[in-house]
């Protein structure tokens, strides 16, 4: 089984969460800038994150035989402190870079108007620099906050097939499957989503714009939860090939869209550690400039 | 016009618009079948200005960049030391790109720092601990510019005692120790490899 985990944070994971993910087929992944837990105060420290998601990260990954990508944006939480507002203004030297295949985490949190300037700008970044979006849906007030996000997207100019609402669940689902854009599930210990009631969805609403992730991080989270549900859809009686498309396939598609996303490469860390050992010429090259 | 000819020529002409044009860049030429890093590397040869303009530019796209930007920086400084008829060479005004490479835990770029424009300008005590650094980490010795030409005894007494600390931890020495051990007198290498 090869996986590609769409949504994860790398940096809050260990170097033996990168072994068991190998272990279990994740060749590939998207590590999107997120809320870190402790509040940031300013530019800098945001400059910092950014930097250790599209050099070092990308470089521990690869000593794992995992391609690592990222997206990076001004997340809704921090949208509402005036003193990160000022990110806005870095975004587009970093939305220009090999490695950023998406603009995100967007969206709402607390549905403030501070967040949806922000959001509504980032969407508009997106289109400047030719990127799709990753969108979160709140945690609270979920489906109001849904069918807001979807309002913002058609508002956008940006076409919903180079959106994708991530966090969804059942009763998300339905909203933004009419609305042409990604569906993303979070699969969760116990809270968010399920392997189980994911086989459910699937079952549902077919396998068309559907990827499933971790979205493991600093929380109580699992990064094999991927792979669990896999083995869920296939012991439901989806075939391999339907696993394939829902793990890998489909996260492919969605941030090929960027232009970015070096598939060629990826194809070839299928089955072999193309990891950043001095054997290969990886290393020797950086990346494949 | 192609994006890669727009590129180097609207930096000729304005300096600042590397900051535009660097971090897209290596994809933009690939596209048009021009060698990413290359073009990368003649975009930094191409700012105008005298030595110190262009090291500040050169040392803010280095800041600025990910892995692979700055790789691309490390491997243009030797180009940008050499002077041509449109630009003097930037002498050692870039070494904190090369420090701040030498820190990081990233392979590629501590084996890209050690190169031709380090074994030019890196005091001893740096470019010593540059060459025992990448034979801690795996990084081939054959990587670091003029390792012969710069060996001394201080580099000699510290690769010795990091045989002697692997050998005390029942840990293979690295092959490439004798690159800096090899045909020194025997007083440190013969206590520690045999």
């Amino acid at each position: 089984m090869r996986i590609f985990d769409p949504h994860i944070h790398m940096t809050s994971r260990t170097t033996e969460d990168y072994e068991r993910m190998y272990s279990a087929g994740v060749r590939a992944l998207v590590e999107p800038s997120f809320w870190l837990g402790q509040p940031r105060t300013s530019v800098g420290t945001f400059c910092d994150y950014f930097d250790a998601i599209l050099g070092w990260e990308p470089f521990r990954a690869s000593q794992f035989g995992i391609a690592h990508f990222a997206t990076i944006g001004l997340n809704p939480k921090e949208a509402n402190d005036p003193r990160c507002r000022e990110v806005l203004d870095v975004l587009p030297r970093y939305l220009e870079k090999d490695r950023v295949v998406a603009v995100g985490e967007l969206g709402y949190d607390s549905m403030t108007p501070e967040e949806e300037e922000v959001f509504e700008a980032q969407l508009a970044l997106a289109v400047t620099h030719e990127l799709p979006a990753l969108v979160h849906t709140p945690h609270r007030d979920k489906l109001a906050g849904t069918r807001r996000t979807i309002d913002v997207v058609n508002a956008s100019g940006l076409e919903p097939g180079r959106v994708l609402v991530d966090h969804l669940n059942e009763v998300t689902v339905g909203e933004v499957a009419g609305s042409g854009c990604w569906m993303g599930f979070s699969i969760y210990p116990d809270t968010k989503m399920d392997p189980h009631r994911m086989v459910a969805i699937l079952k549902e609403y077919g396998l068309e714009r559907i990827v499933v992730n971790s979205a493991a991080d600093w929380g109580r989270s699992d990064p094999l939860l991927t792979l669990r549900t896999g083995e869920a859809m296939r012991a439901a009686g989806f075939s391999v090939d339907d696993v394939d498309r829902v793990l890998w396939r489909n996260p492919v598609e969605f941030y090929r869209q960027s232009g970015r996303l070096e598939i060629d490469d990826l194809d070839e860390t299928v089955g072999a550690v193309a990891g950043a050992t001095f054997e290969g010429n990886s290393v020797l090259r950086g990346s494949r400039d | 016009m192609t994006w890669t000819e727009e590129a180097l020529r609207t930096v000729q002409e304005d300096a600042s618009h590397v900051h535009v044009a660097f971090p897209g860049a290596a994809r933009r030429a690939r596209a048009e079948g021009v060698d990413g890093e290359r073009l990368r590397i003649d975009l930094l040869l191409a700012l105008p200005g005298d030595a110190d303009a262009v090291a500040a530019l050169v040392q803010e796209v280095y800041e600025h960049g990910d892995s692979a930007e700055k790789l691309a920086v490390l491997r243009a400084l030797p180009e940008l030391d050499h002077p041509t008829d449109r630009r003097e060479a930037v002498g050692d005004r870039l070494l904190p790109v090369v420090r701040d490479a030498l820190r990081t835990n990233d392979t590629r770029l501590v084996a890209a720092a050690m190169g031709p424009y380090a074994r030019t300008h890196l005091e001893d005590t740096a470019w010593r601990q540059g060459v025992v650094k990448a034979l801690f980490t795996g990084i081939p010795l054959a990587m670091v510019d003029g390792l012969d030409a710069r060996r001394d005894d201080t580099l000699v007494r510290m690769v010795s005692d990091f045989a002697d600390e692997r050998r005390a931890a029942g840990r293979e020495v690295p092959a490439d120790a004798w690159l800096v051990l090899v045909d020194t007198p025997s007083t440190h290498h013969g206590r520690s490899l045999r």
